[in-house]
């Protein structure tokens, strides 16, 4: 039993980290609460079903259209609807989630409710100690650590990281040194949500595209950020695997409760924040940045 | 008691109109943006157009037209929609009559407002006892419920248990296993809490070894870790009984994967055309209970299917037995000589091995189909190579074999 919880709470957890990575960025670092985060991941993978089921598309140009158009269409929405209220988080939380939900309903309307698949990208099972592994699943492990190294090298050694980060440590000041923080920002959506969009035409293929596939890794990918620590993306990696392996363990010590993984997972993340509530590797923000 | 005398008011004000104006208006609930809801509308759809286009319901020396109301329950996603759908179409669009319904859930609490108005409501989706149950508690009250497709839920385990007993007579006889392993994987909702407790029960006895039991929630979109545990147990069968996007994912998986176990059980999502697809071609092997098929369980089965196919362009889910469910309801009325509820039930009850196009129905007291194999039981079916290959009751002509990955 051993050997599949290693296994099969890596893979998961790998899965969790790709989309964990975009958020944690644009949450963790640019401290936008956006929760039409995943809900661009889910258009993503209606684009990427459109295109390579309904139209034919070859699978590389599919996926390239879909992470620009959906990159596209989140910049436009920042320009019009987050940016006239990015001063109230409160008021950004709000039109996030109208924008999630206006995106899921065209999504139901277009589409209705049936579950879609997608094609894997690579057919085929690797075994590894006796566990099954599609290949499916470890292009997004290989996905995943190349967008964490990306994101890393983005934001540590580019002057669009540097100002990034610095906008988010002190929008104002950042402002007085004469950055552009509107653009800034802007940039910092984009690449979030190119990030979700990534995730959306390799992820997608292993789950099922529907409208409400939004909702699921939304509350997750909200644990994996806060318990790894807002701000760091060593801590969303670390978040994404505690989570994958907690729901391994759950579903394989206890079979009959394997429903409850994801209120497990949550429980880990309460417990984590009562002991140290900047989370494993957050950084202590001050009362006013 | 005020709450009462004001529902009775009410119940007089919109009793049915349907004589005088020359048509008996029949909703059909559902959860339209889905493939259930779709299913109810276009199985009314063509009840509507078969009998419209005989002339309409004979009663009283008149033909009675059928109109359609399409309501959205939403139910899927909240109860509460459904039951304001069902409270709309009552008093505002003065439906006299109400056919549909599917999550078990919502169909419990749309029950409820329509036997408030004293509505007939003939059930074509949820499978729980409770709402046959009901009947017998409160006669009275509940009278006016009918359940048409499937059969409640212990019923269906009924029939589980027969087809399972044949594949795995199968595998005991290609595998050489005497004891066949079974996995359940079952979503954790109400529908599937009797069906579990009776595998638990009886498949010992049937000489099959259960190595387990899985239950995810009715929303999860991924059971890798899930059949992981159950590749790693051996299992030859894996029992199902899902009817979220799960159905889709497993069957997936465990192509993927290349199990060589067969998933068997009620998979809501398998009875789809959509599935093969949804799988991305991966779903071969997996089987689940089902309704239509091209295959002679009734005598108006075949005919059915190919006038829905080349209406619609896809084949029936279960309920699309909305079809039946108005069919049931003209005979009564022709039988009764009247539209009024009250005296429609008698004549309802009084059925006796009615045909209809998804099998051969006699209600019991609780107003639940008598099961019966190759009456009320439904079919089996597989999918083989991107085709749904119906193979039980075995004895049904048009059935064929069932195969082992």
């Amino acid at each position: 039993m051993l050997q599949d919880i290693l296994v099969t709470g890596l893979v998961n957890g790998g899965v969790y980290a790709l989309l964990a990575i975009g958020f944690s960025l644009i949450f963790g670092v640019a401290r936008i609460v956006n929760i039409a985060h995943t809900a661009f991941y889910m258009l993503a993978a209606y684009c990427f079903y459109t295109l390579l089921v309904r139209l034919q598309l070859p699978g590389a140009l599919a996926a390239l259209i879909s992470v620009v158009a959906v990159t596209a269409l989140s910049v436009l929405c920042y320009r019009l609807v987050i940016e006239p209220v990015r001063e109230h988080e409160s008021a950004v939380l709000i039109a996030t989630i109208a924008l999630a939900l206006i995106f899921q309903e065209l999504m139901l309307y277009a589409y209705g409710g049936n579950f879609l698949g997608i094609p894997s990208a690579v057919d085929g099972v690797l075994t590894v100690f006796g566990v099954s592994i599609p290949y499916q699943r470890l292009l997004i492990l290989v996905v995943a650590a190349a967008m964490l190294v990306g994101t890393w090298l983005l934001l540590y050694r580019t002057r669009l990281g540097l100002a990034i980060r610095a906008t988010a440590n002190d929008l104002e000041v950042a402002n007085l040194m004469g950055m552009n923080v509107h653009r800034v920002a802007m940039a910092t959506v984009a690449i979030s949500v190119a990030l979700a969009a990534i995730a959306g035409v390799v992820v997608a293929p292993v789950f099922v595209v529907d409208p409400f596939m939004w909702l699921t890794p939304l509350v997750t990918m909200l644990a994996i950020v806060v318990l790894g620590g807002l701000g760091s993306l060593k801590g969303s990696l670390v978040g994404a695997l505690i989570i994958g392996y907690v729901e391994a363990i759950t579903v394989f010590a206890l079979p009959q409760g394997a429903f409850l993984k994801g209120a497990m997972a949550l429980s880990i993340m309460v417990v984590v924040l009562l002991i140290r509530p900047e989370g494993l590797f957050g950084v202590v923000f001050e009362e006013e940045r | 008691m005020l709450r009462k005398l004001l529902v009775a008011l009410a119940a007089a004000v919109i009793a049915s109109p349907a004589l005088a104006q020359g048509t008996v208006k029949i909703a059909v609930i559902g959860p339209m943006a889905y493939v259930q809801g779709e299913n109810h509308w276009m199985g009314a759809e063509l009840a509507r157009d078969d009998i419209n286009n005989a002339g309409g319901i004979s009663v009283g020396g008149k033909k009675l037209k059928v109109e359609l109301i399409r309501a959205d329950s939403n139910e899927i996603q909240s109860v509460s929609d459904a039951t304001n759908a069902m409270e709309r179409v009552i008093t505002r669009d003065k439906a006299d009559y109400v056919v549909g319904g599917f999550r078990s859930e919502a169909v419990i609490a749309m029950q409820e407002v329509a036997m408030d108005y004293k509505k007939l409501f003939l059930g074509c989706g949820a499978a729980d006892a409770k709402l046959g149950q009901n009947v017998e508690a409160n006669y009275d009250r509940y009278k006016y419920w009918f359940r048409v497709t499937p059969t409640k839920s212990p019923d269906l385990g009924r029939t589980l248990f027969a087809v399972l007993g044949s594949i795995a007579g199968q595998i005991r006889a290609d595998l050489k296993k005497d004891t066949p392993k079974v996995a359940i994987l079952a979503e954790k909702v109400l529908w599937t809490q009797a069906i579990v407790t009776a595998l638990q029960t009886n498949l010992p006895k049937m000489k099959m070894e259960v190595v387990g039991l899985w239950q995810p929630s009715p929303t999860a979109t991924d059971v890798t870790a899930e059949l992981s545990a159950i590749e790693r147990a051996g299992a030859d069968i894996v029992f199902t009984a899902v009817s979220g996007p799960v159905g889709i994912v497993l069957g997936r998986q465990m192509g993927e994967r290349k199990m060589k176990a067969i998933a068997f059980g009620i998979n809501v999502e398998a009875q789809k055309d959509g599935f093969w697809e949804a799988t991305a071609g991966k779903g071969n092997y997996v089987s689940t209970l089902d309704t239509y098929g091209m295959v002679e369980v009734t005598p108006t089965m075949i005919p059915f299917v190919k006038e829905f196919e080349a209406r619609f362009h896809k084949s029936p889910t279960y309920n699309a037995a909305t079809y039946d469910a108005i069919m049931l309801l003209k005979d009564a009325i022709e039988q009764a000589g009247t539209t009024n509820a009250d005296k429609l039930v008698p004549v309802l009850e009084g059925f006796k091995d009615h045909i209809g196009t998804s099998g051969t129905l006699t209600w019991d007291k609780l107003h639940d189909p008598v099961w019966a194999v190759g009456k009320t039981s439904g079919i089996a079916v597989q999918w083989q190579d991107g085709k749904k290959v119906p193979f039980w009751p075995p004895q049904v002509k048009g059935m064929q074999p069932f195969k082992l990955p």
